[in-house]
């Protein structure tokens, strides 16, 4: 039970928003400490698995050719193209995108997506610009909460649609470890128990997602009237 | 073969350029902090598999020490003007989307073509490994057609590359620290102190408190744990199997792929799943961190509510 103070720690520290670095580091030590592993063993675990989760951080690859596009324009051209296209809403440009990333993760086809190859390049700023078409110069929140949820639809589409595809990770886990228990279960059993909830996903983020253009104008539209209210 | 550790050595090289461009980048006060950070990062990827644990357990130290007490700056690397940037973007028109896709295109061609390509007996690519070494290649063949497209001046595209990870900055490595508190995590035994505590406060032959206890505990522990795959075992192992399916006779396959998509809803709010949620929110370069996943938590609970729903009428069912 004394290992649990570990995960009190992590809580704790990103409630009070330390450096996340720091916390973490902190969490595992005190961790490592109290469930008997010695300072030098817990370094050495600690640095194995960061070791050996370095394809986590391959995705910073693309950011040499992202920036170079985006010195030469690519984020201009973004919205160039979005403000030609007069049906373009945000909440209508993320509907498409998270669908497409969902049916794509569905497929097995993961690397569609990602938020260093197409969120902050393409779709982020697509969404703000589709804003910016209707509603004119955004105020800072508006334009923050848009690339947020153009984070979240990619994140939120992958999610629940990777899990309807028999080779993806977690499907295979589950397998295994049922198996490890004494039951037999085929992936394809998996995959399909996964559609109810990636249905219940596309209704619920797809309705936010449409609800945001809503929300976008009404923001503007107070926002105008408070500036009416100030200049008299 | 292509290997893993090609890509490693290719991540290996960018961060050690990012490192020298760093250490002549007067503008920024902090120069020399980037430069020992994005350094000692190129140096895990470079030689990380021939250091030893401890040697990379004291590298990863070292980046805490410095990234966690302020030491790291942002880089101001010259980039072109708006005007120039409307005017390539009219001159180039879609073009310019060109190499952004590239990447994805050939990522997808590498893990779904490449990976079975035999030369002489051998595979091309580890096919164990395909979808990474493909990004890999993904990024060599967008970086050429962008430079042609594009003539960009020689150091640009590590100059614009270099203020895009100084925008990123220690979030760059938080989702690889998460890992490895992971690791420390299992080792310390802490998965099966949380199984035992909330299997011991439950009334186990209620069908709708043992559903919500494996659904609500699969979001809780993964938002603890930053992955899913991390919490299911030891949930699944405390709950899902000897209450749900032993005991009140549900289906396995049900409670098993509803319950590790209940964790996925615990995913989507939790600054542990780094690279999902923290690492966006600085790559767009917004100021709140927990942004992102403020913007998911209305889905995220929503959807958790829709999977105990599910589990509740359907895992007694069939």
């Amino acid at each position: 039970m004394l290992t649990l103070f570990g995960v009190a720690i992590v809580v704790a520290g990103f409630l009070a928003r330390f450096n996340p670095l720091l916390v973490v580091t902190v969490a595992a030590i005190v961790t490592g400490l109290l469930g008997g592993l010695s300072l030098a063993h817990v370094i050495a675990a600690f640095g194995k698995a960061f070791n050996d989760n370095r394809f986590v951080s391959l995705a910073f690859l693309v950011l040499p050719v992202i920036g170079l596009l985006e010195r030469g324009g690519l984020l201009e051209r973004g919205r160039m193209l979005i403000a030609g296209i007069r049906a373009a809403t945000t909440g209508r440009l993320l509907l498409l995108y998270f669908m497409l990333r969902q049916l794509s993760a569905a497929l097995g086809l993961t690397s569609l997506g990602g938020q260093a190859q197409m969120v902050r390049p393409l779709i982020a700023p697509m969404a703000e610009a589709a804003a910016e078409v209707r509603v004119g110069a955004l105020p800072d929140r508006l334009r923050f909460l848009i690339r947020a949820h153009a984070a979240g639809a990619d994140n939120i589409g992958a999610f629940f649609g990777e899990d309807i595809f028999i080779a993806f990770g977690s499907v295979l886990l589950i397998k295994g470890f049922l198996q490890q228990s004494g039951i037999e279960v085929q992936p394809l059993q998996l995959s399909l128990w996964a559609i109810p909830t990636a249905l219940a996903a596309l209704a619920i983020h797809g309705t936010r997602l449409f609800l945001l253009d809503r929300w976008i104008l009404r923001e503007a539209v107070s926002r105008e009237a408070a500036m009416l209210e100030g200049g008299q | 073969m292509i290997r893993l550790e090609a890509v490693y050595w290719l991540a290996g090289g960018l961060f050690a350029i990012f490192a020298v461009l760093s250490a002549l980048d007067r503008a920024n006060p902090k120069r020399w902090g980037n430069t020992v950070f994005w350094g000692l990062f190129a140096t895990s990827f470079l030689f990380g598999s021939r250091l030893g644990d401890l040697a990379n357990g004291i590298l990863v130290l070292a980046m805490v020490a410095i990234a966690g007490f302020g030491g790291l700056g942002i880089g101001q690397p010259a980039t072109t003007s708006a005007q120039e940037r409307n005017a390539s973007a009219r001159r180039l028109g879609n073009w310019l989307f060109a190499p952004a896709l590239t990447i994805p295109a050939v990522t997808l061609f590498g893990a779904l073509v490449l990976k079975s390509v035999k030369l002489g007996g051998v595979f091309l690519i580890d096919p164990k490994q395909a979808t990474p070494i493909s990004l890999g290649l993904g990024v060599l063949a967008a970086g050429a057609l962008a430079a042609v497209l594009l003539r960009p001046p020689p150091l640009a595209a590590f100059q614009q590359g270099r203020r895009l990870i100084d925008t990123v900055g220690w979030a760059a490595v938080l989702p690889q620290m998460l890992a490895a508190l992971g690791a420390v995590f299992a080792l310390a035994g802490v998965g099966g102190a949380v199984g035992s505590l909330v299997s011991h406060a439950l009334p186990a032959d209620n069908r709708l408190a043992v559903v919500c206890a494996y659904t609500f505990g699969m979001a809780l522990f993964t938002m603890i744990m930053g992955n899913g795959f991390a919490a299911f075992p030891v949930m699944t192992a405390g709950i899902g199997l000897p209450l749900i399916v032993r005991k009140l006779g549900g289906d396995p396959v049900i409670m098993a792929s509803i319950g590790m998509l209940s964790g996925f809803c615990g995913t989507l709010m939790t600054p542990m799943a780094a690279n999902f949620n923290i690492v966006p929110a600085a790559l767009l370069e917004l100021p709140d961190r927990y942004a992102v996943i403020k913007a998911q938590i209305p889905t995220a609970l929503l959807l958790l509510l829709a999977n105990t729903l599910l589990m509740y009428f359907l895992v007694f069912r069939f």
